[in-house]
């Protein structure tokens, strides 16, 4: 028996079919010159299914208006579309209500949000703000710019030599005047996987609230906001199989309400006059101006999708590849992996001797092969490693051991060229 | 696709294994730095000038094999010229790999083996830094050159 979106039900378990799962993804059919296309940097965007193309054209085509404005009963429709939406992604992170979820262009511009509300109004002179050295730059410069405004301290944790997070170092740094910790749930340079529960519970004890950065790791395992405890999550859609240009930030309700708004404009209001204007509720507070309507219904025809396959089958499938690839990338002369802790998921980072990851980057590709190279928005993380860059192979439900075997016999033209 | 041999000649990988001119410039009149952001490589250049020529030309830091053989092959290039026609050859080279129509200018001797990074756009950045960064040397400008 076959599952709704690409699962098979054997007598043990669902197990992903990947003939079935590949072919909902139409650019996975493509070429590249004359090789057929092996997609291999999802951690920088993953690959769109049928169902999230067809959903926005039949928005564009059938359902356009504009939101929460008109009496109208196709504005009305679309208002429900995106709100509905909404609970879809809510559902997603297991939020406890719709109207903690936040939609944003990106997972970038939900940590400025909160910069700029929250950390504004909390964050004073003196005060501190921790991060981790694992960070992608869009977990760091909102809060460095924060902290010179405020004349704030920003903390950054270690990171242990296969990437894991330093927990003692955290609970060091952790103090009376620190007022945030802003920590990534899943590294997208190490593929290391954060022990965000024991995080929030060290910070919680002192009444720090946190912040994950939840880029990489919505795709790759089940996310439950509520379990973690954390008080704000984001995550950005072109990851989850969605379309670019939406992202979402989960905020705990109590803290949202407090919040300032974030920019001004038409829908964040709920009565204006030249005296005296008052905010609408949350989340709206938070979503000034005309949104992005079809990447929110896009995004969540994207969580649904990935409902449908399940989070099951998506990491069961994804830990074998990440093993099968380890183990064939480990077998290849020269090259050495960054990034190996015991917790980790779907990323392959490394280094090949020493070619450039550029040269790399540019080779495997003749092959058909797109992987990224460079320092993935995480020069601390090169920094630490003493590399000024690496080649990343990142996996999603899509790939197949044949398409490490690809990489790997691209990898071996890279010796042909360099000797 | 090209050939990839067309990118990576011999001369490049040559001189990417062993960089002329490489390492530190004693008493340099002129220098600066440059940096390709999107794929970490840092140049420094260090020139020496006298009566307008220049003398000597060194270069450090680290970069991806076409980037540190096209500084390699640079510093080659210019030794011994004036500033005007190092210029002049940054305009030449600058055609030679963005130009797909252009011709190679054979005035351009060993460097035109870089001819083959016009079909590999994504690189372009990689071949050019060096020579921004001269530019910037004898510009006696300060900025760090960035590619971005
Ligand atoms: C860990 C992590 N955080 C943040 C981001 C930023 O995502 P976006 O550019 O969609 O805002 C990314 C992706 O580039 C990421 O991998």
């Amino acid at each position: 028996m076959t599952g709704v979106a690409g699962t098979k039900t054997t007598h043990s378990a669902h197990v992903l079919d990947e003939t079935r799962i590949r072919e909902q993804f139409p650019i996975l059919s493509s070429t590249v010159g004359d090789r057929p296309l092996v997609y291999l940097d999802n951690a920088a965007t993953t690959q769109k299914p049928r169902v999230v193309l067809d959903t926005l054209s039949r928005y564009y085509a059938a359902e356009n208006a504009n939101i929460h404005r008109g009496v109208y009963q196709l504005s009305q429709a679309a208002t429900e579309a995106y709100e509905g939406a909404r609970a879809k992604v809510a559902r997603f992170l297991h939020a406890s209500d719709p109207s903690e979820i936040v939609f944003t262009r990106n997972a970038t511009e939900g940590i400025n949000l909160v910069a700029q509300t929250f950390g504004r109004s909390t964050v004073g002179a003196g005060d501190e703000v921790v991060i981790s050295t694992m960070e992608h730059h869009s977990n760091i410069v909102p809060w460095q710019l924060l902290c010179e405004e405020k004349g704030a301290v920003l903390k950054v944790v270690p990171i242990s030599d296969r990437g894991e997070l330093d927990l003692d170092e955290l609970d060091a740094l952790l103090g009376p005047r620190t007022k945030l910790v802003s920590i990534v749930h899943m590294s997208n340079s190490l593929g290391t996987v954060n022990p965000v529960r024991e995080v929030v519970e060290r910070a919680h004890a002192r009444n720090v609230p946190v912040l994950v950065d939840g880029s990489q790791a919505a795709y790759h395992m089940k996310v439950d906001v509520q379990a973690l405890g954390c008080d704000f999550y984001v995550v950005t859609g072109h990851k989850l199989y969605g379309p670019t240009g939406i992202g979402a930030l989960y905020g705990r309700r109590t803290l949202l309400d407090a919040m300032p708004p974030y920019q001004g404009g038409g829908d964040m209001i709920s009565s204006v006059t030249f005296e005296k204007t008052t905010y609408n509720e949350v989340p709206h507070k938070f979503e000034a101006g005309t949104p992005h309507i079809a990447g929110a219904i896009g995004l969540g025809a994207a969580v649904d999708f990935i409902a449908s396959v399940g989070f099951g089958p998506i990491v069961a499938h994804e830990r074998r590849l990440l093993e099968y690839a380890t183990n064939a990338l480990t077998a290849v002369p020269g090259l050495r992996l960054i990034g190996t802790a015991p917790q980790k998921a779907s990323i392959l980072s490394f280094v090949l001797d020493d070619v450039h990851a550029h040269d790399i980057g540019t080779i495997v590709d003749t092959e058909g092969v797109a992987i990224r190279t460079g320092h993935h928005c995480t020069q601390p993380v090169m920094d630490r490693f003493g590399v000024p860059a690496t080649a990343r192979a990142s996996l999603a439900m899509y790939n197949t051991a044949d398409d490490i075997d690809r990489l790997v016999g691209a990898l071996t033209k890279v010796r042909e060229v360099f000797g | 696709m090209s050939d990839l041999r067309d990118l990576y000649q011999e001369v490049i990988l040559d001189h990417n294994r062993s960089p002329r001119n490489f390492g530190p410039l004693e008493g340099a009149d002129l220098q600066a730095d440059g940096h390709n952001p999107l794929c970490g490589d840092q140049l420094s250049i260090a020139v020496k000038v006298e009566d307008g020529v220049l003398t000597d030309v060194r270069f450090e830091g680290s970069g991806c094999a076409i980037s540190k053989a096209s500084a390699s092959l640079m510093t080659e290039g210019v030794k011994g010229k004036s500033l005007d026609e190092a210029r002049a050859i940054f305009e030449q080279f600058h055609r030679l790999v963005t130009d797909q129509e252009a011709p190679v200018d054979p005035s351009l001797g060993k460097l035109a083996v870089f001819a083959g990074v016009r079909d590999y756009p994504a690189r372009v950045k990689c071949a050019i830094l060096a020579w921004h960064t001269l530019r910037a040397a004898v510009d006696d400008n300060h900025d760090i050159v960035s590619t971005e």
